[in-house]
């Protein structure tokens, strides 16, 4: 990755277009992209991980369809399913059945694959767009920092150092307990949501902004920034069309490894109390009220749990690929 | 970025078997069966319910209670805990006291340290009472009546002795022109002038105004005699000096207290306590189900705080030894209610569509069913409390157990809201049964389409929260769910704070249904006038029939508990004068 990425996909063009009346094995110019892409359909585990992956995401895209077909609305009670005694489900396993496929919830007998399945909802949701935030932000700032360095530099990497050392659970129980129920004309949960997505953001782009600073106080010394810089290219030029293409592949595997961290900040956070509301179902929350439960009932701890240690497991396996794809000095 | 990568996927690896480690053992936990349930034959189920199980007057051993919460403090003018009301009849004797009977008979008054339960005067405010001969301190001493005059000042030192009921003091002193022992001029510390104590045997309470239920505030342990070369101010609930049959070898906050037999406490003198075993031990620790679990395997006899078995351990004991469990009432109430302050709950005919669309059933199984939450409740007085009627259910509950959608509707309609509306149910976030419930209203009231919002807030705030009828009004909370027991078993104790305008507060509020009703207030007039307690209940039946035409609260359950009795206990009984906890006081070990 020692040329900026435009150049050689500019390259690559040309070259398909001279082979295009050569037999297909021929020699083909390949982009780093090409390269990696082939690295990682040979790392099966790494593969594995991204089926699991997009599967989460079908399942949570088509949630309302998959629930309609298997489940039961998400939030109705059914109590007949429920032995008002212990005030666990009737029946072995959680009170699984064909018609409850992972049982029902203690108490109230809510369906509990329908609100696995609404869950990861909320989950994908609140991981993916915390990581963009976080992304963008550490990005921008990243950038800056390592590009013009001196106070510029200092000042952002104090601020990072301050919010490394924060205490965001702490903060953000103490935020959600002052936010109001409405805000920005979102309400209930969609306040919740916000909040969790913009705290967790808030508190992951120092992560991401140290990576870039460092990657970019490298690259802004090579040959060809300086030739930019003698061609006489401005800042933004420099910034954003030579330096940030260079920088794609460190923060591509940055973000696939923060998404799974951000799920379980969510969860952590829905557990202690301080996510989503309800009725809204969460896998956080899920597991938080399963812990009362978890002797008489562990199947409504461990279809959460699993829920969580998939998706987890999954986008870690799936980053690990990725990183080891696109970084050509992988010891793999 | 690339050496650990190998180490990573490790990491994944041994998760995994770490989950499935967990899940395993989760999976055991609920079969196991356990034949130890301590030694001998449990006399079987509610066997200490309305009657006593294993009666027995054999002395000896040491009963072992156990608990996760330590009282506020052992001091009897500051604890504020049920438990630590109950437990404090083995160190502390006042001069009346709760009869030691099973059941709703417990809530009267029998002598203790007095003659009898004193003499009244005819205009009903002047109490006398008499010592009976024989009464010592845990050092020999003779008790005075002044040691008990002494003791109830304490209460007005608020700056130091606090935390404790202050019911004496505002019915003694309602001005508070006392300033409590520390501050007092007088050479013996006794400048109280509502209180005489013509000599060692006599002690004479002076009232500005009636109040029918004064003995009920003499029975608590805040009334218990304090002697002054023995208090210790702030420190005195660290060791309190023993008037009752057991005094206190040592205490360790949140560890545990050891407690031997008082030599000069003499059987004869007290008709209450039956002072059974050696020694009394209380071990606390913090995990609930860990102590469920020593509970059930026999190595302790009770959990001094009787707050309910948690869940885990309440399946474990009904299926495998249920002759161990009883299920008393406690006393509490359990229910929403609605802040007439806060649109559209102005309205009665919207409270009413509430009461009516709300699924009691539901609500009830949210509060852990039949057994662990109570009988499905009907009114707002419980049945320990004189004057309740069980049977009157003005909203049908008993047959519409799942609510009444039709009626439902129909009010709304009344209402002018015939598609419903929007409002906010406010609950605590540390009460999972809680939340359970407003998770119910929220399911049932949605299909009448009422849309409900639950904004969980912390717990600990309550007072500042909801008991703040601004930020109620300002957070739009048109539903609050809250439990509620009374300090003392009347309808006095239970109802005033919740329905008299009077006791309206700025912050700590209890009538969270802004309730003004000139009647209502004057019915508490009238029955506070009365000190036969039988006429005194029929104003409050009257009380309770208005609360519910306003319509103001949904009573969810008339609370029960379900609570652990070792094998090896005799003498037990549960009393409503102490929220259906076992009397500790007659408690013996086998």
């Amino acid at each position: 990755m020692t040329a900026p990425l435009h150049d050689t996909n500019a390259a690559q063009t040309a070259a398909v277009d001279v082979a295009a009346d050569v037999p297909a094995k021929a020699i083909e110019g390949r982009s780093p992209w090409k390269i990696a892409w082939v690295r990682l359909k040979r790392d099966k585990v790494a593969l594995a991980g991204g089926v699991v992956v997009l599967f989460l995401i079908l399942v949570a895209v088509f949630a309302p369809l998959i629930v309609s077909a298997f489940g039961h609305p998400p939030n109705d009670f059914h109590e007949d399913k429920i032995d008002p005694l212990f005030g666990t489900p009737i029946g072995s396993f959680g009170g699984m059945s064909s018609d409850f496929l992972l049982g029902v919830e203690p108490v109230n007998g809510r369906d509990v694959f329908s609100r696995l399945v609404y869950g990861a909802r909320i989950s994908l949701l609140v991981a993916f767009l915390a990581a963009l935030f976080a992304v963008a932000l550490g990005t921008v700032f990243g950038i800056i920092a390592g590009y013009f360095g001196g106070w510029v530099d200092a000042a952002i990497s104090r601020v990072m150092d301050v919010l490394l050392a924060f205490p965001q659970l702490l903060f953000i129980i103490a935020l959600v307990s002052v936010l109001p129920n409405s805000l920005w004309g979102f309400s209930g949960s969609g306040v919740r949501i916000g909040a969790l997505i913009v705290v967790i953001g808030f508190f992951g782009w120092p992560y991401v902004g140290r990576i870039v600073r460092g990657q970019t106080l490298s690259l802004r010394e090579r040959e060809y920034v300086e030739a930019a810089r003698s061609l006489g290219a401005g800042r933004a030029y420099i910034l954003f069309k030579e330096l940030l293409p260079n920088l794609v592949a460190p923060i591509t595997v940055y973000t696939t490894l923060m998404i799974p961290t951000n799920v379980l900040s969510e969860a952590a956070l829905s557990f202690l109390g301080a996510g989503v509301k309800p009725p809204t179902a969460s896998w956080g929350q899920m597991l938080s009220k399963a812990k009362e439960y978890y002797e008489a009932d562990p199947m409504f701890m461990i279809a959460p749990g699993v829920a969580i240690f998939v998706t987890v497991l999954a986008f870690n396996l799936f980053g690990d690929g990725v990183r080891d794809a696109l970084d050509p000095k992988g010891s793999r | 970025m690339t050496a650990n990568s190998s180490s990573r996927r490790r990491l994944a690896a041994s998760a995994a078997l770490v989950v499935a480690a967990l899940v395993g053992t989760a999976a055991c936990g609920g079969g196991g069966k356990d034949e130890s349930d301590g030694k001998g034959k449990a006399p079987g189920f509610n066997a200490a319910v309305g009657k006593i199980a294993n009666p027995s007057d054999k002395k000896g051993g040491t009963i072992k209670f156990i608990g996760t919460q330590d009282s506020d403090s052992w001091d009897p003018q500051r604890g504020y805990y049920g438990f630590m009301w109950d437990f404090a009849r083995y160190y502390t004797r006042q001069l009346i006291t709760f009869k030691p009977v099973p059941g709703t008979e417990s809530t009267e008054l029998v002598a203790d340290m007095a003659t009898d339960t004193g003499q009244v005067s005819a205009d009903k405010k002047t109490y006398t009472f008499k010592l009976k001969d024989g009464l010592a301190w845990e050092d020999g001493k003779p008790i005075t009546s002044k040691d008990i005059k002494y003791g109830i000042e304490r209460i007005w030192a608020q700056d130091k002795i606090s935390g404790g009921p202050i019911y004496l003091q505002q019915v003694l002193d309602p001005k508070k022109e006392y300033k409590g022992p520390y501050k007092d001029k007088s050479a013996d510390k006794l400048g109280l002038k509502a209180i005489e104590t013509p000599d060692d045997k006599t002690i004479v309470f002076k009232l500005p105004k009636p109040n029918g239920d004064f003995l009920q505030m003499l029975a608590m342990p805040a009334a218990t005699p304090v002697r002054q070369d023995k208090d210790t101010v702030e420190k005195y609930g660290l060791k309190p000096f023993s008037n009752g049959p057991y005094k206190i070898d040592s205490y360790t906050p949140n560890k545990g207290m050891e407690l031997s037999r008082n030599p000069h406490w003499k059987k004869e003198t007290d008709t209450v306590r039956k002072a059974l075993p050696d020694k009394v031990s209380l071990k606390l620790i913090t995990n609930a189900d860990d102590m469920d679990n020593r509970l059930i395997e026999g190595a302790y006899d009770v959990d001094i705080n009787a707050t309910g078995i948690s869940p885990a351990g309440r399946t474990k004991a009904l299926r495998d030894h249920k002759a161990n469990v009883d299920n008393p009432q406690t006393g509490f109430i359990r229910y929403a209610v609605f802040p007439q302050t806060v649109k559209p709950m102005d309205n009665v005919h919207c409270r009413k569509a509430v009461i009516y669309g709300s699924d009691h059933k539901s609500l009830q199984t949210a509060r852990g069913g039949p057994m662990a939450g109570g009988d499905i409740a009907t009114n707002m007085l419980p049945p320990s409390i004189k004057g309740s009627d069980a049977k009157y259910d003005p909203y049908n509950v008993l047959k519409d157990t799942e609510g009444n959608v039709a009626k439902a509707k129909e009010e709304l309609k009344a209402c002018g809201k015939p598609n419903g509306f929007e409002t906010t149910i406010a609950v605590r976030n540390n009460k999972p049964q809680e939340i359970a419930t407003a998770e119910s209203m929220q399911a049932s009231l949605g299909k009448i389409g009422i849309k409900v919002q639950i904004d969980q807030y912390d717990g600990a705030q309550t007072s500042g929260i909801i008991g703040a009828p601004k930020n109620v009004d300002k957070k739009n909370y048109g539903i609050i769910i809250m439990g509620w027991g009374a300090d003392f078993p009347t309808g006095q104790g239970f109802l005033q704070p919740l329905v008299d305008s009077r006791f309206i507060l700025d912050s700590g509020n209890n009538n969270f249904s802004m309730m003004k009703d000139k009647s209502i207030d004057g019915l508490f007039d009238k029955a506070l006038l009365e000190t036969d307690p039988d006429k005194a209940a029929e104003y409050y039946k009257q009380i309770n029939e208005k609360v519910s035409e306003h319509a103001v609260y949904l009573p969810f359950t008339f609370e029960k508990n379900v609570i652990w009795r070792s094998s090896r206990l005799t003498n037990v009984y549960t009393a409503d004068s102490y929220n259906g906890r076992y009397d500790y006081a007659s408690l013996g070990v086998k």
